[in-house]
């Protein structure tokens, strides 16, 4: 389907629609949707509650070019429902998933955004996203690279979180939050002592893409635009680890020493500090630019796990 | 949920070869218009799901003037609404008829 939308290539990822940052991100006129709008596939659910539909459910999948090359593409829509995991909204992925399975090698983006499972759906959601992480680990066995990119105004939560976790490697920019239970979420569960959802500065700093990025999360830093996410996509497809036992391995252990050097630490500008930044309070303000430099000498991203 | 169907005649064919675009997003105060060139070149459909029920009358209105500025002839357009004002919904049904006719929207 041929979809028309207006994308400067200087666009904000965070303020375009999933559609925008589709065709931004791929070579013009390239992208081939499957199970488009005009096929009405919605959620068989949200009737039910009164609420409405939308004609994709939210998530648009397909394939297109990428500097020339072929890549499959799923982007997340996080305007509708929170981007929420429903029954179909997952199908479409985990099919796009599959599909990329039995080609092989052709390499696969995901566009997150999302808060996670969407509620009214609440099995069928859940079920989707253990079907679309079996689908990631499939896939990149048969030589995949599963890449996530992260920067919407949903960031990327719940089955989602758990999703990424799967993927090769992710991209993540500023605005882009990575995590499995929301703010909200720990504040309601573990008391505003544990967790104040309602300080901005905390959430970012323990949730948002530079604390991610610092930490291994993440990958790859992208500033917030198209053009800065494309450059990301192409790097990390290009660098993404072999799915082995060896690979497993040696993100088990590093996850390991991850806990052992800062699990004691209370706040992330402890763990920036003992890294070796020497102005952690300065982070959150730093510039795209400085915050790159700042990041690799702090520690170059590992390709070896995951 | 209501559903709304209008009709109408209109004077031109809209421009272009393009057979469909979908525009907005369903979202609070929000809605996406899927337009479809399935119909005869002097026809038009808007078909309507719609959450907030009572307002007809309103949404008839909306039509009828979108109609008559823009004259989308040959196009079936199809909305899911999530409760978007008279004001938003005009100017979703101009975006999504300029993207149908291929200029940037």
């Amino acid at each position: 389907m041929n979809i028309n939308v207006a994308t400067p290539v200087s666009a904000s990822w965070y303020e375009a629609s999933a559609r925008q940052r589709l065709s931004g991100l791929l070579d013009k006129d390239s992208f081939v949707e499957f199970i488009g709008p005009e096929q009405r596939e919605t959620s068989p659910h949200l009737s039910l509650f009164n609420l409405p539909e939308q004609f994709d459910d939210g998530m648009i999948v397909g394939r297109g070019r990428l500097d020339g090359a072929p890549v499959w593409i799923a982007a997340q829509e996080g305007r509708f429902m929170g981007g929420a995991f429903g029954e179909v909204h997952g199908a479409k992925l985990t099919g796009l998933l599959r599909a990329a399975r039995d080609i092989g090698s052709m390499p696969l983006l995901i566009l997150f955004d999302t808060g996670g499972v969407r509620l009214q759906e609440a099995n069928a959601g859940e079920l989707a996203i253990a079907e679309i992480m079996r689908a990631v680990i499939e896939a990149r066995l048969a030589g995949v690279p599963v890449i996530g990119l992260v920067g919407g105004r949903a960031g990327c939560y719940g089955g989602g979180g758990l999703v990424a976790g799967c993927c090769s490697a992710l991209a993540v920019s500023e605005q882009g939050r990575i995590g499995v239970s929301g703010p909200e979420v720990i504040e309601t569960n573990r008391g505003i002592e544990e967790f104040d959802s309602k300080d901005r500065a905390l959430v970012w700093r323990t949730m948002g893409g530079k604390h991610r990025r610092l930490i291994g999360g993440a990958e790859r830093f992208a500033d917030d635009s198209v053009d800065s996410f494309r450059e990301a996509a192409r790097y990390l497809v290009a660098r993404a680890p072999a799915m082995s036992m060896a690979t497993l391995e040696a993100e088990q252990s590093r996850l390991e020493r991850r806990i052992a050097r800062f699990g004691d630490l209370d706040d992330a500008l402890d763990i920036w500090r003992s890294m070796g930044a020497r102005d952690a309070e300065a982070i959150p303000g730093m510039t795209y630019q400085d915050f790159v430099v700042l990041a690799n000498q702090l520690e170059e991203p590992r390709h070896d796990a995951r | 949920m209501e559903q709304l169907n209008y009709r109408h005649v209109a004077a031109k064919r809209a421009k272009g070869t393009q057979s469909q675009a979908l525009v907005g997003v369903v979202a609070s105060g929000n809605l996406e218009v899927l337009v479809e060139r399935t119909l005869p070149d002097d026809e038009c459909e808007i078909d309507i799901r719609t959450v907030v029920e009572g307002f007809g009358e309103v949404w008839r209105a909306v039509v009828a003037d979108f109609v008559e500025r823009r004259s989308p002839g040959g196009l079936k357009l199809s909305i899911n609404d999530g409760g978007a004002r008279p004001d938003m919904v005009a100017l979703r049904l101009a975006q999504a008829v300029r993207a149908v006719e291929g200029e940037r929207s």
